[in-house]
């Protein structure tokens, strides 16, 4: 049972990276390749944060009756990686959409083929 | 002080970059000047680091007085010393070209220009200065960003093209990412000094071979190495003239900085040679994109997409280099990582100021441009020759070196690759040389404003690079023995 | 022999390198920029002779710059083959510089500032060669001096010189390539490049090592040098303007590679253990085949500079026919043919610019009664004529004489034969010209006399010179005695 919990949380991980992975090289909206950057990274963000718990452990804040046994708590590390990622992903995000809002001042469209066509005018 | 250095180097870089944001509010040239200011500033600490290392060893940094492995740890040691050379002093050097042809727009009040290339510096410079992985990964993303707002910047498909590398850069930086959660959950640290003590215990387990697979394949998108290079030549040669430069000259260059770091400090040559073949994939796809890259640029007529297919075989080299995996081939990929940056800064913004001068940006239509601008077309034949590896140019030097390294492994493929593609690069840039000498034959049409040479301000930099490409043809003994040679003292 | 420190060799190469800078401030002002070029000319040969007592004394001068690589410096070296080489082109830029201004300004070519500059480069490239210690600094020189005639073989910038440069360059930079592989794998497999009389690679170096390092010097070389099949650019680069033909193409350039062959198969390798491989049959073959056919088309040519360049390519095959025996006697044959053909050749270029400078004439079937109008370079002209093909007293007889003494000595009498039926072929291919310039009655449209004493006098300068060097071989430079003991050192034996 405990092996099914873990492959259970792992196979998900690699079903997000696809599907994000999928987005991004497949999708001719240029909307939808964000999201599916966003996805991917989200799985990445949260093989992390599957990598740091631990069973039987609880949140890291240091609980004076539990002491301070490093294997009673979560490993506090990857969660604050993962916040610095986080902000790093927003701020691609942001980019990718200014981005966005020029290429469609300037060819009216978001779709890849057509901005293509348009550009080969 | 100078203890401090490793970390006082991205961080004025970083505060002269919010300055440059404010001042450029008030006046545009303001924002100019405190950006050069600044790149001086982190060349000069750059050259004290380097002295200090060759001199004393290497300064370790602990932020917040944590004492690494718990701690994060800036390390300037010689081969982050070397980098950061690099980087500050053709950062430096392509900050004097004036804007309006250095970045195709006009001087504008509060747009954050300068601010933005000094963010990409201190990215670049934070890169190689992390003794951390995941600080690493901050910074490779610092540096991206800007980058993709720079390269929207430019002409035409430029906005697309960034996007289109903003997609593929990401991937890269994502796939780095989830290797170093493999290798952190593996040993349970960041720090590279302490991977490198506990890794040898579990080279064997699956997570770490497909860790360093991840790694590796990631920063091998950022390098564009060949065959991951598709999304280079569109964001490079639509990206204004000192991007383009920054770009091919020293962006790539880092990321293959973080493979050599790897190679030599991370994961040892045992991991990376003997138990995954990764050094020998590199080398191999390296050697197949020289050739192929060097083919394709003779085909092209856009001078800036030939400089960029060039890059793409360039950088091969390095690859090349690492794929040797002995300490010449390092050598030469080291060397090569200098005078790449040289010698393409100066051709990038030789393409940059012919373009702002007389809107000529086809190969074809070069012709007789010696007789107008005789300074800019010697710069143009100084660094087409070290692109070709004609001595005593550092083109030649750093090809010397691989050429070594490939006769001491033995591998006649490697050999043949270095000395073919020398024929190539001469195809593409002696047809450039001879149209740029070559009599022209209207010279009736020659206007007024399209007479002459460039302006100092953008002739300087050009001068300084090629220059550089001499310099460091000549130093290159010194060079190799003092910085280099350190380096691989532990191969 | 002992060597010590000078600083003359550099000078050498400085001074026309410093030429290079002055005649492009000086762009403007024609008769400065060609007072530079004569000072430095003067003053190169002035330099370079000034080694002479020394290195015939059995003491080089040497100078140490910079490290190229590690351990290996950028050295210059005055040995007995280098400075044989320096007089030569040393001595022959004084004479092409006074001629190439009388040409220059005769058919007041353009971009004259290009052509001079380009020139002095070469000069340094070639003397830098001459004097280099060790293979790095050879090959620096050697792609230097590539590069630096390119604008001289493209002078014109016609479609016809832009594609004659383009095959000169794809040539000599395939040459190039090769012979850095060789070098490279030389520096593998010896790990040093020191020129070292005899050869410096180990004994017990495998022969298949050998035999590739053969391979590939032979072909890096061979491109330069115009050993058949690889001399079809040489023909064509004679659109180059005719001094530039003459001093490049008969000496600098051609002779670079030669000298290459001389120092890769003398100096690196080593003929001895060349001959006990079983290596150099080959070089005699392709040397012996290169000497006939070139002879041969040579007749064909109807374009005076044509038949002089397949000549060139023949005469070049003599003197790597004499490097590749494996005798004292070949190689001073060959070392003294270095400087004799240079002379002789040089004599013919002349002639055939002055002959086009005056007429525009570039035909052999146009010379026709030439020789009445101008007898003073139809006489040189016919000097030279004489020499290549072996007559004494001019000095080709005397670097064919020990050329053909070092096939007897081997007992290669095939490869004499080769010798004689080609002194036919010179007379075959040369002669007619002569007919024609004095026997045959001059067309109606041929009014014109000698070209002016500017040109005429290196003419008959350099005539005189290859008279000279035949009546006294040795004398004033004693291109004999370093030529023998060229022989001697190398092949490390007596007659």
């Amino acid at each position: 049972m405990e092996e099914m919990t873990f492959h259970y949380s792992y196979i998900m991980i690699v079903i997000l990276l696809v599907v994000g992975l999928y987005g991004m090289l497949a999708k001719r909206n240029l909307v939808k390749k964000v999201i599916g950057l966003n996805i991917f990274q989200s799985a990445i963000f949260l093989f992390f944060i599957k990598g740091a718990i631990k069973e039987g452990a609880t949140v890291p804040v240091i609980d004076p009756e539990l002491g301070v046994e490093a294997g009673l708590y979560f490993n506090p590390l990857p969660h604050v990686m993962i916040l610095t990622a986080i902000v790093v992903g927003v701020a691609i995000t942001g980019v990718a959409m200014a981005l966005l809002l020029t290429i469609y001042r300037h060819y009216g469209s978001l779709d890849e083929h057509r901005i293509m066509e348009r550009m080969s005018k | 002080m100078i203890q401090n250095l490793p970390i006082l180097i991205p961080i004025s870089l970083i505060l002269f970059a919010f300055l440059s944001a404010f001042l450029g509010v008030m006046r545009f040239r303001l924002s100019q000047s405190v950006a050069l200011l600044g790149a001086l500033i982190s060349l000069v600490m750059a050259v004290f680091g380097l002295n200090h290392v060759l001199q004393e060893g290497a300064i370790s940094y602990h932020l917040g007085g944590w004492p690494p492995p718990e701690g994060i740890e800036f390390v300037l040691d010689h081969l982050s010393a070397f980098m950061v050379l690099v980087i500050t002093l053709v950062g430096f050097i392509l900050l004097i070209f004036p804007t309006r042809p250095g970045f195709l727009m006009d001087e504008q009040r509060g747009v954050p220009l300068y601010a933005m290339v000094l963010m990409l510096i201190a990215g670049l410079c934070g890169v190689v200065l992390s003794g951390d992985l995941f600080n690493l990964y901050v910074f490779l993303e610092i540096a991206s960003l800007s980058t993709y707002a720079l390269v929207s910047l430019g002409s035409g498909r430029a906005a697309f093209s960034s996007f289109r590398y903003l997609i593929m850069a990401t991937i890269g930086g994502s796939f780095y990412l989830l290797g170093v959660g493999f290798i952190y959950f593996s040993v349970g640290t960041l720090n590279m000094a302490d991977i490198l003590q506990h890794l040898p215990a579990v080279y064997d387990s699956p997570a770490v071979i497909g860790g360093a697979v991840l790694i590796v394949a990631g920063i091998a998108l950022k390098m564009a190495l060949f065959p991951l290079h598709t999304w280079l030549p569109d964001a490079h040669s639509y990206a204004p003239p000192i991007v383009a430069a920054f770009l091919a000259a020293v962006q790539i260059e880092v990321s293959a900085y973080v493979i050599i770091r790897f190679l030599l400090d991370v994961f040892t040559p045992e991991l990376m040679t003997a138990t995954v073949p990764l050094t020998t994939v590199i080398g191999w796809a390296s050697a197949a994109g020289i050739i192929v890259a060097s083919v394709i640029a003779i085909a092209q007529t856009d001078f800036k997409r030939m400089l960029a297919y060039s890059t793409v075989g360039q950088v091969a080299y390095i690859g090349l280099g690492i794929g040797l995996a002995n300490p010449l081939g390092i050598v030469g990929a080291l060397l090569h990582i200098m005078a790449h940056a040289l010698m393409k800064s100066c051709l990038f913004l030789i393409a940059g100021g012919v373009y702002h001068k007389t809107g000529i940006k086809n190969i074809n239509d070069y012709k007789g441009l010696g007789r107008r601008m005789p300074w800019t077309m010697a710069a143009f034949t100084v660094s087409a020759l070290a692109m070709i590896g004609i001595p005593p140019t550092a083109g030649f030097f750093s090809k010397w070196y691989l050429l070594l390294g490939s006769f001491d492994q033995s591998n006649w493929v490697f050999v043949g690759v270095i000395l073919g593609s020398s024929l190539l690069n001469a195809v593409y840039f002696f047809r450039l040389i001879e149209k740029v000498f070559a009599p022209s034959e209207d010279k009736v049409e020659k206007g007024a404003d399209s007479r002459g040479e460039l302006s100092w301000r953008m002739l300087l930099p050009i001068i300084l690079f090629a220059a550089g490409i001499l310099v460091v043809g000549a130093l290159n003994v010194f060079i190799v023995d003092r910085f280099l040679m350190p380096i691989v003292a532990g191969f | 022999m002992d060597s010590f420190f000078s600083i003359q060799p550099l000078m050498a190469v400085l001074v026309s390198l410093a030429a290079f800078g002055l005649i492009i401030l000086f762009r403007n002002r024609p008769n400065l920029r060609e007072a530079v070029t004569v000072i430095a000319a003067v003053s190169k040969l002035a330099v370079v002779l000034s080694m002479l007592p020394d290195v015939l004394g059995g003491r080089y001068p040497e100078i140490t710059l910079v490290n190229l690589s590690p351990d290996i410096g950028l050295a210059l070296r005055a040995d007995e083959a280098g400075i044989i080489f320096a007089m030569l082109a040393s001595m022959l830029w004084v004479v092409t510089s006074f001629y190439s201004f009388g040409y220059m300004r005769g058919l007041s070519a353009q971009r004259q500032t290009r052509f001079y500059a380009s020139f002095a480069l070469c000069l340094s490239a070639t003397i830098g060669l001459a004097f280099s210690a060790n293979l790095l600094t050879f090959f620096l020189f050697y792609e230097v001096l590539t590069v630096a005639t390119y604008p001289l073989v493209a002078h014109k910038g016609n479609p016809e010189a832009l594609a004659a440069g383009r095959k000169y360059l794809a040539y000599l930079i395939t040459g190039g390539v090769v012979l850095l592989g060789a070098i490279a794998y030389t520096y593998q497999v010896a790990g040093t490049l020191d020129f070292n009389a005899g050869g410096f690679l180990p004994q017990d170096t495998a022969v298949s090592s050998l035999a590739i390092l053969f391979a590939l010097f032979l072909i890096g070389f061979g491109f330069k040098s115009a050993v058949m099949p690889l001399h079809s650019w040489l023909p064509s680069a004679m659109v180059a303007p005719t001094p530039v033909s003459a001093l490049l193409h008969a000496v600098a350039v051609v002779k670079a590679g030669v000298f290459g062959l001389v120092r890769a198969v003398g100096f690196v390798l080593g003929p001895e253990q060349l001959h006990q491989a079983g290596a150099l049959p080959f070089m005699l073959a392709a040397a012996a085949v290169t000497i006939v056919v070139a002879s041969l088309l040579a007749m064909r040519q109807d374009n005076l500079k044509a038949r002089l360049a397949y000549s060139t390519i023949g005469h070049l095959s003599y003197i790597v026919l004499g490097l590749a025996l494996f005798d004292a006697m070949g190689w001073t044959g060959s070392m003294m043919h270095i400087v004799n053909h240079g002379a002789m050749k040089i004599t013919m270029f002349f002639c055939a610019g002055a002959i086009y400078v005056r007429t525009h004439f570039a035909n052999i079937s146009q010379l026709d009664g030439i020789g009445h109008k101008m007898p003073w370079t139809m006489a040189a002209f016919t000097v030279a004529a004489l020499g290549l093909a072996g007559v004494p007293p001019v000095s080709g007889f005397i670097s064919k004489w020990f050329l053909v003494q070092g096939t007897l000595n081997l007992e290669e009498f095939a490869l004499a034969g080769v010798f004689l039926v080609s002194g036919l072929l010179n007379a075959g291919y040369f002669f007619p010209i002569v007919y024609r310039a004095f026997f045959k009655k001059p067309g109606t449209k041929l009014v014109t006399g000698e070209a002016p004493l500017i040109m005429l006098l290196p003419i008959i300068i350099t005539a005189g010179l290859s008279l000279f060097f035949g009546l006294f071989p040795d004398a004033v430079f004693g291109f004999y005695e370093l030529a023998e003991r060229v022989g001697q050192s190398v092949t490390g034996g007596g007659w």
